[in-house]
């Protein structure tokens, strides 16, 4: 069980002074306009107050969209190659929901699978993740759906809950966590009380994930998928807000003296995805890509690793805009006879 | 609403239709894209204040026109999106049924394209007060200024390509974003990669556009793109005197010759 500690909200200040003079910067949810997104902050009164959910995640903390993998230069008939550097800032995101906490074991899955990618582990390493329970949700969250949960601990080192009071229940996880208490041991009391259940967010049940996966397993020729489908104008928006999209491209910017090799975020969404060099494409219309999409979350990843590729933050189906709702469509699969 | 459902299962009953690209209700309170292809569906289309996605985009997409002749219910922005697809070929008179839509919500019967082009003259095509606003707000910024904005907003872009999708007039089969030999834009969703590709798509689409705001609306980090490709359309009508989707003849201002140019570089 979790050590419970109470951390005042007057408290928060001081925590974050305690990080950075540590030299960790702090990232959390900043207000502007319509959006809001994880930025740097250097005190609590910079963090947006009301929300549901950041408009993007906060995968680009360890998965940056677009990234130098390596530099090369052609010298005479050699090829000159110079790896970079990886010495990522340490780094805490704060104010992290539960649902985008849990995203990051489903890409530390995929970046350790049989290879353990750098770039990614170097930033996981270094960043710590107070994570915050839900208040409130909206008809497009569904973490409950997919193991998770509004005070769910999995992927945050100190979990907080607001309680009441406007205080914290504090939920130290990991020795992550324990670093960070003790950083500043003052600020964390002794709980009141261990209950959060009642300051969290209702997010009711909408299917069970296992009987998901087991209906895709026999779905593959379904024709709802082009039913379902009709409508998505097939653009990268859903796979670029999500937390746990992991696939990505590789691309060369270069000239005659050499070049820099970039690792950039792609999307099952475009036609260009699995288009050969051929001209043949395998997911010539959409319908098999939007099916890719579900497959992939839905039944690949757990039948490969046992995690569903999924955490039920409703990004993609705020943010599509033709009103594509995963939520809706798994459903909708689940309830096919 | 009731009339546009009749005369959806009219289309639908009588065979002239076999799809109708309508309204429904989504989800948020939100209105979309539904494709109804049974008379007794037809009580799902909506019609409200919702209902702003561009609809035309659905005309070229392989899988709807696989369903058959289409129906669309088409307000000001579809209409003349109908007619610019028209004028460049990408539609001809009779491939797709209109259901036109007057600015409040009566239906409108629009035959062909002539009818079309007829309706659309007698409406008004300027941009809204807020529109107009927002551009003037830009207009008046100082190069340093407008260029600050600019990158600031591309800084944001993640290269999801929502506007592209979401644009009835990115229906080139390969865009130029995914020609590599040579590669004319960055692929990274870098500041360079970003500021060509935003560039190269708000050009592209000079004179094209329709202002429907559908870039804009799909935006998931909203960049406001429409307001590029307003200013554009705003200096090839005050250049050209030419203002898209308003014929379905081809008459673009940037692509189109005509011998008795009053400029005379071009000869």
């Amino acid at each position: 069980m979790a050590e419970k500690k109470l951390l005042k909200k007057e408290s928060l200040g001081q925590l974050f002074e305690k990080l950075k003079s540590d030299g960790r910067r702090i990232l959390a949810p900043r207000k502007k306009e319509n959006q809001i997104a994880f930025e740097e902050v250097s005190s609590p009164e910079e963090i947006a107050k009301e929300y549901i959910q950041t408009t993007t995640s906060a995968k680009f903390t360890v998965f940056p969209p677009c990234e130098e993998l390596l530099r090369y230069r052609f010298e005479d008939k050699e090829v000159q190659i110079e790896d970079r550097k990886l010495d990522p800032p340490p780094t805490v995101i704060f104010g992290l929901r539960p649902c985008d906490a849990a995203g990051f074991s489903v890409l530390d899955a995929v970046f350790s699978w049989d290879y353990q990618d750098a770039f990614f582990q170097s930033r996981l390493e270094k960043t710590s993740v107070i994570g915050m329970s839900c208040n409130e949700a909206d008809e497009y969250c569904f973490c409950t759906s997919v193991g998770g949960g509004p005070g769910n601990t999995k992927g945050s080192d100190i979990l907080l809950t607001r309680l009441g009071s406007g205080d914290y229940l504090a939920e130290i996880i990991t020795d992550k966590g324990e670093e960070i208490v003790s950083l500043a041991p003052d600020l964390f009391g002794p709980a009141p009380s261990d209950q959060k259940d009642e300051f969290l967010a209702e997010v009711p049940v909408r299917f069970e994930h296992k009987e998901l996966t087991t209906k895709l397993g026999a779905f593959f020729d379904n024709d709802l998928w082009v039913e379902q489908s009709l409508r998505c104008v097939g653009c990268g928006a859903c796979a670029f807000v999500c937390p746990v999209c992991v696939c990505f491209d590789i691309q060369d910017e270069a000239d005659k003296n050499g070049g820099t090799r970039l690792r950039c975020w792609d999307s099952c969404g475009f036609s260009l995805f699995t288009l050969h060099t051929s001209g043949h494409n395998p997911r010539e219309v959409q319908s098999q890509r939007w099916r890719q999409r579900v497959m992939h979350k839905f039944s690949y990843l757990p039948d490969r690793f046992e995690i569903v590729g999924c955490v039920g933050c409703g990004r993609c189906a705020r943010s599509c805009p033709a009103d594509m709702n995963l939520v809706e469509h798994l459903k909708e699969i689940v309830e096919t006879k | 609403m009731d009339a546009l459902r009749k005369k959806a299962r009219e289309l639908l009953e009588s065979g002239d239709s076999e799809v109708i690209i309508g309204y429904g209700e989504g989800s948020g309170n939100r209105a979309r894209a539904i494709f109804v292809q049974k008379p007794e569906e037809t009580e799902r289309l909506i019609l409200d204040d919702r209902c702003e996605q561009n609809l035309a985009v659905y005309l070229l997409k392989r899988e709807v026109k696989s369903l058959g002749k289409p129906a669309i219910v088409a307000r000001l922005p579809v209409l003349r999106t109908i007619l610019q697809l028209a004028a460049e070929n990408q539609l001809s008179d009779g491939d797709v049924a209109v259901i036109g839509i007057s600015p409040d919500g009566e239906l409108v019967d629009l035959p062909d394209f002539k009818a079309i082009e007829e309706y659309v003259d007698s409406l008004p095509l300027e941009l809204s007060p807020e529109e107009q606003e927002q551009l003037e707000k830009i207009k008046n910024m100082s190069i340093e200024d407008r260029w600050r904005f600019w990158t600031d907003e591309f800084s944001r872009c993640l290269k999801c390509y929502a506007c592209r999708a979401s644009c009835p007039f990115c229906y080139c089969s390969t865009c130029v974003v995914e020609r590599n030999i040579p590669q004319w834009i960055p692929v990274a969703p870098h500041g360079q990669g970003n500021l060509e590709w935003h560039v190269v798509r708000a050009m592209h689409l000079a004179g094209r556009c329709v202002n429907c705001g559908d870039c804009a609306r799909a935006c998931p980090v909203d960049i406001p793109l429409n307001l590029l490709t307003q200013k554009l359309d705003e200096e090839v009508f005050s250049n050209f005197g030419l203002k898209a989707g308003t014929t379905s003849e081809l008459n673009y201002a940037l692509s189109t010759f005509k011998p008795d140019d009053q400029e005379n570089f071009i000869r």
